[in-house]
């Protein structure tokens, strides 16, 4: 991030709003790193790699979709433990780059780890997951007693 | 502050534009004698979702998701669901007609040769 630019007071007239909109052009950028229009994901920002998850329910089973493109699933880890679910892995980068050759990297590659606590209790022995174009979705039964129960209303 | 998402227009059949809105995807660009190598991450893109043309020295790449949406509803959404579009920019070098394409795992790997002619060569030098 770079500071506000200091003018000499005997070059130029000082404007009160100079200042201000080199601020708000910074402040663009820093929101462009973080806005979701790019990639949705503040680790731009902070350099480390923290791939997309969303967590989804219906009334059986808890839903965890992870974004994990160019991955082996042998490099993909999956977790829980009582109630968090734990992604982690590692993404190597093998193309081999040699000097004098251009190269301009925007992906992340290296470790990655992502934690999220489930809504409800689940059945740790039904949990399922697939990797497929670049996806992993991740299937959650829920425990029996988490399940929402019809509950019948008796008229006397 | 600057709008949250890229939009592109696009120009319909005679009717006036169509706004789509699409997300930017992320790409590895490496440079050798021989020619580029350019990877773009598209998750939930396979290969029939894929469309990458050449236009006028631009290359376009847009991927379409197949994913569906999760079932239920959602509790937490880091994701965004909307498809992918990026346009670059061709070095003039590249041999347009030898551009090969390879989608897989959400990854699109486009090979661009450089022309003949334009490779380095070694000139001899002659008394």
């Amino acid at each position: 991030m770079s500071l506000i630019r200091y003018q000499t007071p005997e070059l130029s007239t000082w404007s009160p709003f100079v200042g201000l909109s080199t601020l708000r052009d910074e402040m663009n950028r820093l929101f462009d790193l973080t806005s979701p229009g790019f990639t949705g994901r503040e680790d731009r920002l902070l350099g480390t790699w923290s791939p997309p998850l969303d967590v989804f329910q219906d009334k059986d089973n808890v839903f965890v979709k992870c974004e994990l493109p160019g991955m082996k699933k042998e490099d993909i880890q999956i977790s829980l433990n009582e109630n968090t679910l734990t992604i982690s892995g590692e993404r190597k980068q093998e193309r081999e780059i040699k000097e004098g050759d251009g190269y301009r990297s925007e992906r992340f590659f290296g470790r990655f780890h992502r934690s999220v606590t489930l809504p409800v209790p689940v059945q740790a022995n039904k949990v399922t997951a697939h990797y497929k174009e670049g996806i992993l979705a991740v299937t959650l039964a829920k425990a029996e007693e988490a399940k929402p129960k019809q509950i019948e209303v008796q008229v006397s | 502050m600057n709008a949250l998402t890229q939009t592109d227009q696009q120009t319909g059949a005679g009717n006036g534009t169509k706004r789509e809105s699409y997300v930017t995807p992320v790409a590895n660009i490496l440079e050798t004698a021989d020619g580029y190598l350019l990877e773009a991450e598209m998750p939930g893109v396979n290969k029939e979702g894929l469309e990458v043309t050449v236009e006028n020295g631009e290359l376009v790449i847009v991927g379409r998701r197949s994913d569906k949406e999760l079932p239920g509803t959602a509790i937490y959404r880091e994701g965004r669901p909307l498809d992918f579009r990026r346009v670059f920019d061709l070095d003039p070098s590249i041999d347009t007609g030898k551009i090969t394409a390879k989608m897989e795992q959400g990854i699109l790997t486009l090979t661009l040769p450089k022309a003949e002619e334009v490779k380095p060569r070694r000139i001899k030098v002659t008394d």
